[in-house]
């Protein structure tokens, strides 16, 4: 990178409008994110309107900002209420209630905290790296290439998701499925658009992200509304006792959980939320001490903490690079991208090079900014707590239906908004996981164009898309991906 | 399409495959296991998250049908004032909460980010 280049992200970061926003984010994704039940992925769906009408780097700033304190903060209601505040606390919940359980409340919030900064920054530390080499090797990508990404993507997100692959690969398909209405595909024919001129242009995605990450979201809280939250602890000493004591034993624990945390980002459709359960579970698989596990020991919130905070910048890898989205949220902000004019590829990394760098610095500045604010914030716990369920839900349901509306100024959006809130809803009801429907939403036009003029360019063979190197590669390793599972099974069963 | 191999229906027509073999898998898997039909959620049966959950979705078609006619103020007001009644907030929050948050969205979207909100009844006093 050459000096002016980052002279450039310089001023593009530290002008005061972009700071305010930065600060602003910050103290919006802490409320998100500590408030149980309000997720980060749904801070990052009701921010797009509001950075609809942003210049691109205080756009992008606010979002990278308000998930990286959402996905820290939810880790202070799992202290104190035995809630997750967001899905990505929930591996170690149990644990960090347990630990304020023994009185040793400080500890846990901090372990949260501290670590959250450095998996964090490990993450930004390999994003920064990784982009610009790997945009350097994608730009010799042909179409074959590219569509084996996708199709690698799309099932890595069926096969890391919870529960049953099957159920995965039905979501994927319904979104594949919605990604298909309209006229946008290769050949300009209208789809399932009924004559209706709404559904010409394909459905918008930003309402019905809204809808899947927000509105339904607010009916499963509306539906627990008569369950009161109960605080375990009413006052917090000081969070960074013992930290650096925390930091020499578990040198290994920090690293490992930064390291899996940044990968399990950048794999396609798995997010914070997953990584932290990996991590959780590698670090009672090879602790000294896995019978402590459960009973209040830090070890495992020191590695999954770092680990799901590192995924957040590990899942902009591949947005970035290839316009594949690492997990729900950067589905969201590839949307926010292509608005903005910084179309995710290769070759932005050469064509708006100032404001990748500006993005890479927001990620710092953003992870440091974490440790004073994020103090704040496990201060001032006890009264974000109290935040009336009964007050917040309508406010914020209003929002999400203004926010649908401001996308195309037009009623449509919030009616997409409902339907997909419902379907959402009864999806994750049903043991449907919503990410890879996402996924496939996002990733639908380009899996499709790229096997189209793959399929055109090679006259239908379809061996052609083992013939270059690279496509050959990503192509065993797709299949693989599919077989194994598989096999396994079915080897398990005839034994 | 003539004249096209891969044409605008290869790919919806791939996904139905999928999700035909799919649901008869899940259909398969669901008769092994012999649990009921169907099954409603618990939140049925308890008073409090069924009326919200109902006041949820009615408030939202209301908003869908109504919004332009009566505009966006009016319905915000009372589509704010009306849920949080439901959930369970009192007049003295409500009142003031509702008329609040529906100015400070007036004054984000339609001032700050020029968002046209329809203003229906009140036409004549918009500002």
């Amino acid at each position: 990178m050459s000096g002016t280049v980052l002279a450039q992200a310089f001023a593009l970061v530290f002008d005061p409008y972009v700071l305010w926003v930065i600060l602003a984010s910050a103290a919006y994704g802490l409320f998100v994110g500590a408030v149980p039940g309000l997720t980060a992925t749904m801070a990052t769906a009701l921010l797009v309107p509001v950075t609809f009408f942003m210049p691109p780097v205080p756009a992008i700033a606010s979002i990278v900002t308000a998930t990286a304190m959402a996905i820290f903060a939810g880790d202070i209601p799992s202290c104190l209420l035995r809630m997750p505040g967001t899905p990505a606390s929930a591996a170690y919940t149990d644990e960090a209630y347990a630990m304020t359980k023994k009185g040793q409340g400080e500890m846990a919030l901090g372990a949260g905290l501290v670590f959250s900064v450095m998996g964090g920054l490990f993450g930004t530390a390999v994003l920064i790296a990784a982009a610009p080499a790997l945009a350097e090797v994608a730009l010799k990508f042909s179409s074959f290439e590219y569509f084996w990404l996708v199709l690698l993507g799309l099932l890595s997100a069926v096969f890391l998701a919870i529960g049953n692959p099957l159920k995965g690969v039905v979501s994927l398909l319904l979104g594949l499925l919605v990604s298909a209405v309209g006229l946008d595909n290769p050949a300009g024919f209208p789809r399932f658009t009924f004559g209706n001129a709404e559904l010409a242009g394909g459905f918008t995605l930003i309402p019905i992200m809204i809808g899947m990450f927000a509105v339904s979201e607010i009916l499963r809280n509306v539906a627990s509304l008569d369950r009161p939250w109960q605080m375990a602890q009413a006052t917090i000493g000081n969070v960074f006792q013992g930290m650096w004591g925390l930091t020499k034993r578990y040198p290994a624990q920090i690293l490992r959980g930064s390291v899996l945390g940044t990968a399990i980002g950048a794999l396609p459709g798995a997010g914070a939320d997953i990584a932290a359960w990996m991590s959780y579970a590698m670090s009672k698989r090879f602790s000294k001490e896995p019978e402590k596990f459960g009973t209040g020991h830090v070890e495992g919130i020191v590695e999954a903490g770092a680990s799901n905070n590192s995924a957040l910048a590990g899942a902009w890898i591949p947005a970035l690079v290839f316009g594949i989205p690492g997990d729900s949220i950067t589905a969201i902000v590839i949307g926010v991208l292509y608005i903005k004019g910084l179309n995710p590829g290769p070759t932005v990394f050469m064509e708006k090079a100032p404001e990748m760098y500006a993005i890479f610095l927001i990620f710092i500045l953003a992870n440091l900014l974490m440790l004073p604010l994020g103090v704040a914030a496990i201060k001032g716990a006890k009264q974000l707590l109290r935040a009336p369920r009964e007050v917040l839900m309508p406010v914020i349901l209003l929002f999400c239906v203004v926010g649908s509306f401001a996308i195309n100024n037009s009623i449509f959006g919030v009616i997409l908004m409902l339907a997909f809130g419902i379907v959402a809803y009864a999806m994750e009801e049903n043991g449907f996981p919503v990410a890879p429907a996402i996924l496939g939403m996002v990733l639908g036009a380009m899996l499709e164009e790229h096997f189209i003029s793959s399929m055109i360019k090679s006259d239908g063979r379809i061996l052609a898309f083992f013939e270059r190197p690279i496509a050959g590669g990503l192509g065993a390793l797709t299949l693989a991906v599919v077989a194994i599972p598989l096999l396994r099974r079915f080897f398990r069963s005839a034994a | 399409m003539p004249g096209q191999k891969f044409g605008p229906a290869w790919f919806p027509g791939a996904i139905a495959v999928g999700l035909a073999v799919c649901g008869a898998a899940l259909v398969l898997t669901g008769a092994r296991q012999r649990g009921p039909w169907c099954a409603l959620p618990d939140w049925v049966r308890r008073p409090r998250p069924r009326a919200g959950v109902a006041a949820v979705l009615a408030g939202l078609v209301f908003y869908i049908l109504l919004a332009d006619r009566l505009g966006f103020h009016v319905t915000g007001v009372l589509l704010l004032a009306f849920w949080m009644r439901v959930l369970g907030a009192s007049w003295r929050v409500t009142i003031p909460v509702a008329l609040i948050a529906t100015l400070a969205m007036h004054f984000a979207f339609y001032k700050g980010l020029r968002v046209p909100l329809p203003w229906g009844l009140l036409e004549q006093w918009a500002f």
